[in-house]
């Protein structure tokens, strides 16, 4: 699997560190309430097909990246920095 | 009193030349990590060039030349190889002396770019990483830099602690190289 | 024999080699297999289950009956195909899977037994009585299974690997291959052509095809001149690309250094990864067998390897030859002997409308029913319209067709799609992303097709790339028919192979039928067809219509099972290359390592750092004594520890005390400049996920540390919080564990110790507990905070690394002068458990902040990483496990690490378990044994004696709960 990192480029996803999806850049207030961090911290969808991810670079730039990729598919759709990821 | 005896990362372990192909350890001088803050990379690059010579490199190439050099290291992350920083440069960035956290090798021979590519999971033949090229990648299984500074040389930096393992894994590298002659 | 005039081998260079221990003489381009057909070796092999004779069946890697080992000792390598492995001086090789010999083979007598040994009789035998199973089958089923045997020494050769990128991979090089490349070349184009053989040009080499009036391997080794001298252009000979992956990656296995003797620091292989923008798949086709009664006798051998080994090496397996086929393109065969002056005595065509010939009468709409000859074969039985016959022949070239090379189209879980016109699967378009199939792989056989088809590809994978196709020429070529009738089995008495490799007939594909194993994948399994190292090459489309013949579907509907990396068989120690030995992982020294092991201190492996365990002095004979006498050191006089292995990360930036606030539990924005502080980092779930110190060096300045365990992690964490959940943070970070190097100076007489070495000695009252700054030590910048690990008056001073190991000498120097001197990691482990110090022995990521006892480090005013669910009732519960302190009170003295905690009068059973220790040591300063663990309520319940019971070890302790702090609990060692 090769993921095009924004300030790199194209690079084996040895290279990265996989965290899991993206809704993880989401953090609720704290505040919130149980179900909302409940959510945040353990309930993850499981999706056949697309999905967001967070990947770190680790052994390249140490960007952290959000991932659009297809898991039915394997195709990479799109990757830009996580800083940069509209919320 | 007496003084601290300095030793250097690859003491004892470099120079190496198996085949057409030499590692020599590099003394870069002064390494300091450069770190802009929010808005300050414009501002930051003036100062360098300024006061060094050469503008903050954009991603994947290194600006300046042997002595005074700066190569982009990571996201809006560069090092100033050379030179002691500036003090003006504070006032834009992080500064982070980092003179002896790193290994730094000279790969130099007609059979380079075939042993990095044993090494380096990077297309790194002279038609695509040219002088001044720079990445951030994998040198066998370290993180580290890799750069092209000359037509058949590269500056490989890693951690300081590993130089035995990278001076291991060139060595290894340039030994298939050489036996396929 | 060899035949005159014919191959491509340069007659002048004989090479000697050596086979079951007979000497032969081969020619220099010569496989094993074209050199012993040369002389006439018939038998290499017996087969798996039923030990049957067996000879050659083909010419390529698809070779499932000339299995053999060739080699010594650790450079043995069992299994190697002789169809595959080149000749050179010296070479020896073994036949397999026979004793005493290949002519006497006791296990020959399987063969006798076949109708106990269908398929899955390995489910319906050797079930009683059960306890027979462990100690006699399955010993007996080891000892006999398998083909080759591995050497049991460790492997004496050397593997490499490599990376490789292009525009176009281009996948065997053929006709097909070698149009492509030729076309995207010439256009520019960054080109690879790999190719499975030591010789490129495919099908070329094995033809009397001409291309442009030459023959056709003339003309193949003009354009590979040309491809030669293109700088856009690598040809990778002896490469099989063996799988096709994701983004256009390519596994590719090299085979550098078979073909010749070992030479000094050459890799035996190479596996290498390529990147290609786009692919053309040109892997050419297989030829199958037809599965008629006693097929595989030793001389039966497929009708396209016949053509090869007597076009290409010049050889022909037999005297006396015949054909029999379904196909247009077997005649070939025969048509290529009889213009070589080779005996063809008949050719025999199972189709009633097979073409005639000048050069040979054929039998049409005839079938070989039957072979004699048990070492060699002797003679067929033909059956035609006019009744049934005796043949004499000593090689019988057969054909059922060719299957085109579909496999690297599936590796990506695509399925190929059948053509009733040529009786075969071809690759669905667009199976892989950018690979487009070209040639016999793409079920186009007539030669000027297969280069148009080529040409072709290559022009669209240039449009692809946004590159211009340069105008070339098609040449000149045949353009053959290829008409085929399927003859999936013939009918007859005797069994009729399928798989040769497994040993699997025709009968056995039924029978699983008639058992209901009907789905192609339950038949594999079930009779193991396909499942040997040739993957079922010769086999699985055979085997496929006998099924669907069976069950009464047709072959499209009964499917295809998957094809999977790799290709062909690829060793271990290739896909591993570079990690054997110190390749494994990466090694990481402090700067005191020389001195260290000078010292004679066994070093230990701290994740991927070295530290020293002890360091034994004089008369020192266990660890425990030298580790007895460095605690007792440190607390009575002074010690120096190497530490600089804990991560370090410099932190600036105005917003850097509300980063540090957000990611630490405690507050670090009111800590003040010259001052460090203990802190706790969380996971969001609210467990601890780290400790560690941090100083404040400046107003925006701050060193943090972690252990050294999580430094990556915690440095991940730190990037994840900065970019994506506080990005609006001014606040900059980078790694300085590698800059600085840092020893821990500890006991009563540290101070004096450093005072000895810094420009400018500290003065009582300077310096108190957990202050910092900086220092010149023997004329280098350095840093000093104080800090302790140990519980007494202790320093970290650090210098940059290039002092690190003078400065480690100077420091032990002078503490060995004041009766202290160098402690290690089991040392330092004692002095924090006697002060009840907590590491990842207990923060082991289910332990909270209150479970620690540290509950108030958790700061009430302020968000941060972990704060909300760490304030969730159940983990604020007294009730869960906390930390204690456990010393023994009873006649057992020995506390272990991993033992489970019972009220003392309890059954040591999982519904009474109350806890679990964490850390335990000897404690020389107390002179007992002294441990770390949770328990149920735990600070509640000083003084009770609880139980402790490691049912692994088999120890069972009284011990009394205690606080964890077990030496100088108030603390005025450290702080004085």
């Amino acid at each position: 699997m090769r993921i095009t990192c924004p300030l790199c480029g194209d690079r084996d996803r040895r290279e990265f560190y996989y965290k899991g999806a993206a809704v993880a850049l989401d953090r609720p207030e704290p505040d919130a309430g149980a179900e909302a961090w409940d959510e945040y911290v353990f309930l993850r969808d499981n999706p056949a097909g697309e999905t967001r991810d967070l990947w770190y670079h680790a052994d390249g730039c140490g960007a952290w990246l959000e991932v659009r990729r297809d898991t039915v598919t394997h195709a990479v759709l799109e990757a830009r920095l996580a800083a940069e990821a509209a919320r | 009193m007496a003084e601290l005896v300095a030793k250097s990362p690859c003491d004892g372990v470099l120079p190496l030349e198996i085949g057409s192909v030499a590692a020599r350890e590099e003394d870069l001088g002064v390494i300091t990590a450069l770190l802009p803050y929010r808005a300050q990379g414009a501002a930051l690059s003036e100062r360098l060039k300024a006061a060094h010579g050469m503008a903050f490199p954009s991603p994947n190439r290194a600006t300046g030349k042997a002595g005074a050099r700066a190569i982009w290291a990571g996201r809006e992350q560069a090092l100033l190889l050379g030179p002691a920083p500036d003090p003006g440069l504070a006032d834009h960035a992080a500064l982070s002396d980092q003179s002896d956290a790193w290994t730094a090798v000279r790969l130099e021979g007609e059979a380079a770019e075939a042993v990095l590519a044993r090494l380096v999971p990077v297309d790194l033949r002279g038609s695509v990483f040219k002088r001044g090229h720079t990445v951030r990648s994998q040198v066998a299984h370290m993180a580290g830099s890799v750069t092209r500074v000359g037509e058949r040389a590269f500056l490989i930096l890693v951690f300081r602690s590993m130089a035995a393992t990278l001076v291991h894994d060139l060595k290894t590298a340039m030994e298939a190289v050489a036996a396929r002659g | 024999m060899r035949v005159a005039g014919k191959g491509l081998l340069d007659r002048s260079r004989s090479v000697p080699f050596r086979f079951d221990g007979v000497r032969y003489a081969g020619l220099e381009g010569d496989t094993l297999a074209s050199a012993l057909l040369a002389n006439g070796v018939k038998l290499v092999g017996r087969s798996f289950k039923y030990h049957r004779p067996r000879g050659i069946l083909t010419a390529g890697s698809e070779e499932p009956n000339a299995l053999v080992t060739i080699g010594r000792g650790g450079r043995r390598a069992p299994n190697t195909r002789a169809t595959v492995q080149e000749i050179y001086e010296g070479l020896e090789a073994r036949s397999q899977n026979a004793w005493p010999s290949l002519k006497y083979d006791l296990l020959g007598l399987n063969d006798l037994a076949a109708p106990f040994l269908g398929a899955g009789f390995y489910y319906k035998t050797f079930m009683w009585p059960k306890a027979f199973w462990e100690k006699l089958y399955e010993p007996a089923i080891r000892r006999a299974a398998g083909l080759g045997a591995l050497s049991g020494v460790p492997d004496a050769d050397r593997y490499e690997r490599a990376y490789a990128f292009c525009d176009l991979l281009v996948i065997g090089a053929g006709p097909a291959g070698l149009m492509a490349a030729l076309v995207a070349g010439r256009a520019g184009a960054d080109v690879i052509l790999a190719d499975e053989e030591a010789r490129m040009g495919g099908r070329l080499l094995a033809e009397t095809h001409t291309i442009e009036g030459r023959p056709g391997h003339e003309w193949a080794a003009e354009v590979l001149d040309e491809l030669a001298a293109m700088e856009n252009v690598r040809l990778m000979a002896r490469t099989t690309v063996a799988g096709a992956y994701d983004q256009g990656t390519f596994a590719a296995l090299e085979r550098v250094g078979h073909h010749r003797a070992r030479a000094e620091g050459l890799p035996l292989e190479c596996f290498w990864r390529i990147v290609a923008k786009r692919s053309v798949l040109a892997a050419g086709a297989l030829e199958r067998p037809v599965a008629f009664p006693d097929n595989d006798r030793p001389g039966i051998m497929t009708a396209g390897a016949v053509r090869a080994y007597l076009n290409r090496w010049g050889v022909s397996p037999g005297r006396a030859v015949s054909v029999f086929a379904n196909n247009d393109d077997a005649h070939r065969t025969a048509r290529d002997l009889v213009r070589a002056g080779v005996d063809v005595v008949a050719v025999i065509d199972s189709r009633e409308d097979a073409p005639g010939s000048d050069l040979f009468e054929v039998h049409r709409g005839a079938q070989v029913v039957g072979s004699v000859g048990r070492l060699a074969l002797e003679a067929i039985t033909l059956r035609s319209p006019a009744g049934e016959a005796r043949v004499d022949t000593d090689c019988l070239a057969m054909s059922g067709g060719w299957n085109p090379s579909v496999h690297l189209s599936c590796h990506m879980n695509a399925r190929p799609v059948w053509r009733d016109d040529i009786a075969a699967f071809v690759p669905t378009p667009g199976a892989v992303p950018g690979m487009i199939a070209a040639g016999a792989c793409n079920g186009t056989f007539a030669t000027l097709a297969c280069l148009r088809e080529g040409a072709g590809a290559a022009r669209g994978a240039l449009e692809a790339l946004g590159m211009t196709a340069p105008k070339v020429d098609l040449p000149a070529a045949e353009e053959e028919a290829c008409r085929i009738a399927p003859l999936w089995a013939v009918a007859g008495k005797g069994r009729a192979w399928l798989d040769f490799q497994n040993d699997v007939t025709v009968k056995d594909v039924k029978q699983a039928a008639a058992e209901n194993y009907r789905s192609v994948e339950h038949m594999k399994r079930y009779t193991t067809q396909g499942m040997a190292t040739d993957q079922g090459k010769s086999s699985n489309v055979s085997a496929l219509a006998v099924l669907a013949d069976a069950t009464g579907r047709a072959i499209p509907e009964t499917g295809t099972t998957t094809f999977r990396p790799p290709y062909s068989p690829i060793a271990i120690a290739a896909l591993g290359a570079g990690g054997q030995g110190k390749g494994f992982a990466p090694e990481r020294f402090t700067t005191s390592h020389r001195a260290s092991v000078e010292r004679g201190a066994p070093m230990i492996e701290a994740g991927l750092w070295y530290r020293p365990g002890y360091f034994p002095a004089p008369g020192e004979k266990t660890w425990r004594q030298s580790c007895d006498r460095e605690v007792s050191m440190v607390r009575e006089a002074v010690g120096v520890c190497d530490v600089s292995t804990l991560g370090k990360i410099d932190i600036q930036g105005p917003d850097a005390g509300e980063f540090l606030d957000f990611v630490y539990s405690n507050t670090f924005s009111t800590l003040k400049v010259g001052r460090v502080r203990y802190g706790l980092m969380l996971r969001e779930d609210g467990t601890v996920m780290d400790d560690g110190t941090t100083a404040r060096l400046g107003d925006t300045h701050y060193l943090m540390t972690t252990t050294t365990a999580a430094a990556g992690e915690v440095m991940r964490h730190l990037d994840f919080v900065s970019q994506g959940l506080r990005p609006e943070l001014d606040v900059r970070f980078t790694s300085v564990t590698e800059q600085w190097a840092q020893f821990a100076v500890a006991g009563p007489k540290s101070r004096d110790l450093l005072n000895g070495l810094l420009d400018d000695p500290l003065a009582d009252g300077d310096w108190p507990f957990m202050a910092c700054g900086p220092v010149k030590v023997l004329g280098a910048e350095g840093r000093l905070f104080r800090i302790s690990f140990s519980g007494e008056h202790a320093y970290e001073l650090a210098v940059p690394a290039r002092f690190g190991d003078s400065l480690f000498r100077a420091l032990v120097a002078r503490a060995e002068g004041v009766g202290g001197g160098a402690y290690g990691m089991e040392a330092l482990n004692v002095l924090r458990i006697e002060k009840g110090l907590i590491t990842h022995a207990e923060i082991h990521g289910r332990v909270t902040a209150f479970d620690a006892g540290m509950g108030r480090m958790v700061s009430a005013k302020k968000d941060c990483i972990g704060k909300t669910l760490s304030q969730r009732p159940g983990l604020l519960d007294p009730e869960r496990e906390r930390l204690v302190g456990l010393k023994p009170v009873g006649a057992v003295k020995l506390i272990t690490a991993g033992g489970h905690l019972f009220e003392k009068d309890a059954a040591p059973v999982r519904e009474n378990d109350q806890g679990y220790v964490t850390s335990a040591a000897y404690s020389p300063t107390l002179g007992h044994m002294v441990a770390l663990g949770f328990l149920r309520r735990g600070p509640e319940r000083r003084g009770e004696v609880v139980k402790m019971v490691d049912h692994l070890r088999g120890v069972e302790t009284l011990c009394e709960v205690v606080d964890p702090v077990f030496f100088d609990p108030k603390g005025g060692r450290v702080r004085g």
